[in-house]
């Protein structure tokens, strides 16, 4: 057993897993999504893109791209609230959260390719 | 270029984590801890206003504490964070600077800038391997001549000194193995544009090493090495290298010519001098018994030759089972005076100061002069540093291996008729040599002759292209006369002619026709060159040159000459 495969690992499939919790739930409803989940889950996916870092691999490289996919789409989705909450008046209405979430929605799918590569990875991997 | 920034970005994984990490605990803990708003509600920081002072915090620049003054809890944990963050961002800026300082990175790093000046190179290149003596003058030289190189050494100084030496052109240098195939490939070994490679290091071995590689991977390229040992080079002629520079024996045949035939020596220097040498003084050496300090590589080339010659040599060696001595030689250095004294310093005419030590060189004319005021002295040069302390020992001959590899690399790459012309030249008589020196001597001023070549083509000369494809004939004359002044010529002398059926013509005369594709190898005052060449390009000046009259240029000028000619000619038939 690899410690650095585990802590690698370990990362992106969490990344996934909060991105999931974060995006589950009614689109609009502000009370279905919490904002500490959504921390985390920005948090995580930028660990996990400097794990990827260095990586001379075709497949790291991939495994980068994607997470780089993720990470901006959680900051669009991050910036979106703050503008929302703390620079308009209109606050959390349920066309912005649906936004909000749905950027989210993008960035699960990036993870989803992320722990999809790296599963053939490790099937592939006949040692 | 990836190399480089995959391995920064491999070696800031860990802080990068760290800064990361350490931004998230406080922040979230900046969140989770209940504070108050100014009227003394329980209020609670978004990750917004929590990100906010983070930002500033860890940073220093340290707003205070917005948007409400903090509770003690607050200050707890503002205090924790603090020196979290600061020391993050230490740690990593810290690992930032020791990547960029780290020898290896700063190694890929001018590899990299290498590779891609080498890959960004269009115009035609030579790869010289070996930044020595030699080296350093190819480069020089080459840069004067308006010809690109690139530089591999081992040596790390020898690079750092290139790049101090103000080249007229940027010589891209590289401090790496030169045996390794991956370094002469990153000096542009497969790139179309590189026209030879020049192998000049201090060992015969890795010289052979550069020349086997490029051969086997490119067999066309053009392969200049150098050779000391008579094994290494007949190792390296096997396979094929175009060209095997053995300093030793290249000057001992040179000297030996000096006892054939003086005029011939004079020529073959002259040609071969440096680009605004001095000229040199010539003195012909005496016949007669001639003492060798030193029979390494050197001596035993130089006594060869002499004995060639049928003249007597006396060998002074300090290791004479070493070297193979024949019998006869004297054990010693030759820096003293009784073991000069025992070769017959009193009687010989010559001595030739040989040994691999310049200080022992020095020693052995200094000691050798005094007892023998009428020497013909002959030193061996190895460093070049030592140039001054040599033209103070005032020796007839300072022969310097190093810059007479240097100057015959520059010959054959700046003009490589020349070396046929050598060839051929080689084969006259001193009659003929004698000629030729006073034809030369004619033009000259005090600078020595400059040697170039001219090929009938329409990039180098179009003005005479044009007239030889209308039909009309031009001569040699008219390229050689002067075109500010129709009845003088230019200070020059035409040495050698090759046309496209390789016929070869040794001082070709002012009256011979030439054709398209001719190659000429002239030899003159350096400004005549420009003078020549201006002939060769502009119509107007060679047919003022052939005709002795200024033709009208523009289409209206033209057409009335036309009308004057005819108008004379009827009046003419009038009367």
């Amino acid at each position: 057993m690899n410690l650095e495969k585990v802590i690698f690992a370990f990362f992106i499939v969490l990344a996934l897993t909060l991105n999931f919790g974060f995006f589950i739930g009614d689109m609009d409803d502000p009370n279905h999504h919490n904002v500490y989940e959504l921390f985390a889950a920005l948090v995580v996916s930028l660990i996990a893109t400097i794990m990827k870092f260095g990586d001379r691999a075709h497949i790291g490289a991939v495994l980068l791209a994607t997470s780089l996919v993720a990470d901006l789409q959680l900051i669009a989705a991050v910036i979106v609230w703050t503008m929302a909450v703390h620079a308009s008046d209109a606050g959390l209405t349920p066309s912005i959260m649906s936004s909000i979430v749905s950027l989210s929605g993008g960035a699960l799918l990036a993870n989803i390719t992320s722990v999809v590569i790296l599963v053939t990875e490790t099937v592939m991997f006949r040692r | 270029m990836h190399n480089l920034l995959y391995l920064l970005l491999r070696r800031m994984r860990t802080p990068l984590i760290v800064v990361i990490l350490a931004y998230a605990i406080s922040i979230l803990g900046m969140v989770l801890i209940p504070g108050m708003d100014d009227q003394g509600n329980p209020w609670r920081m978004s990750f917004f206003h929590a990100f906010y002072f983070v930002s500033f915090m860890g940073s220093t620049i340290g707003f205070g504490e917005i948007p409400y003054p903090f509770t003690d809890p607050q200050r707890i944990w503002t205090t924790v964070a603090m020196y979290m963050t600061v020391i993050s961002w230490l740690y990593a800026i810290g690992s930032l600077f020791s990547v960029l300082q780290d020898p290896a990175f700063k190694r890929i790093l001018r590899f990299t800038t290498f590779s891609r000046e080498v890959k960004a190179m269009r115009e035609p290149f030579y790869m010289v391997c070996g930044m020595g003596g030699a080296g350093k003058l190819v480069v020089s030289e080459l840069a004067a001549h308006d010809i690109r190189s690139v530089v591999v050494d081992r040596d790390e100084t020898k690079i750092q000194m290139l790049r101090l030496e103000e080249l007229p052109i940027h010589v891209p240098g590289l401090t790496g193995d030169v045996t390794d195939t991956s370094t002469l490939l990153a000096a542009g070994l497969k790139k179309p544009q590189c026209r030879g490679v020049i192998a000049l290091t201090g060992s015969d071995q890795i010289n052979l090493t550069i020349a086997i590689t490029s051969k086997l991977l490119v067999p066309e390229r053009t392969v200049i090495c150098r050779a000391e040992d008579h094994d290494a080079q007949a190792n390296i002629e096997s396979f094929g290298t175009d060209y095997i520079i053995n300093p030793y024996d290249a000057f001992a045949k040179r000297f030996a010519m000096m006892f054939q035939s003086p005029s011939m020596y004079l020529v073959y220097e002259w040609m071969t001098s440096m680009h605004e040498a001095p000229l040199s003084e010539f003195a012909a050496p005496p016949r007669g018994i001639w003492i060798v300090c030193g029979f390494g590589r050197f001596g035993k080339a130089v006594q060869q030759s002499l004995s060639f010659k049928g003249i007597q040599t006396v060998i002074i060696e300090a290791d004479i089972k070493g070297t193979e001595a024949p019998e006869g030689a004297i054990e010693g250095r030759g820096t003293e005076a009784i073991t000069l004294h025992e070769a017959g310093v009193e009687q010989a005419v010559g001595l030739i100061a040989g040994t691999d030590d310049d200080a022992n060189n020095l020693s052995i004319i200094m000691t050798a002069k005094k007892l023998n005021e009428d020497l013909f002295i002959v030193a061996r040069q190895n460093l070049s540093t030592n140039d001054t302390l040599f033209a103070a020992a005032n020796s007839d001959i300072a022969i310097h291996p190093g810059r007479l590899i240097g100057q015959r690399v520059v010959d054959l790459i700046t003009t490589p008729l020349l070396a046929d012309f050598l060839r051929m030249a080689r084969d006259q008589t001193e009659e003929w040599a004698n000629i030729l020196v006073s034809r030369v001597v004619g033009v000259l001023t005090d600078k020595p002759p400059e040697s170039w070549v001219i090929t009938i083509s329409t990039k180098e000369t179009p003005a005479i292209v044009h007239l030889l494809r209308k039909g009309a004939a031009v001569t040699l004359g008219s390229l050689q006369t002067d075109p500010r002044d129709i009845t003088t010529s230019l200070p020059c002398v035409a040495l050698y002619l090759k046309d496209t059926d390789q016929n070869e013509e040794l001082l070709p005369e002012n009256d011979k026709r030439l054709d398209i594709g001719d190659q000429l190898l002239i030899c003159g005052q350096p400004d005549a060159e420009t003078h020549m060449r201006w002939t060769a390009q502009n119509l107007h000046a060679l047919i003022y040159i052939s005709s002795g009259s200024d033709s009208p240029c523009g289409t209206l000028w033209r057409r009335l000459e036309a009308r004057k000619q005819t108008g004379t000619q009827i009046s003419q038939d009038g009367t």
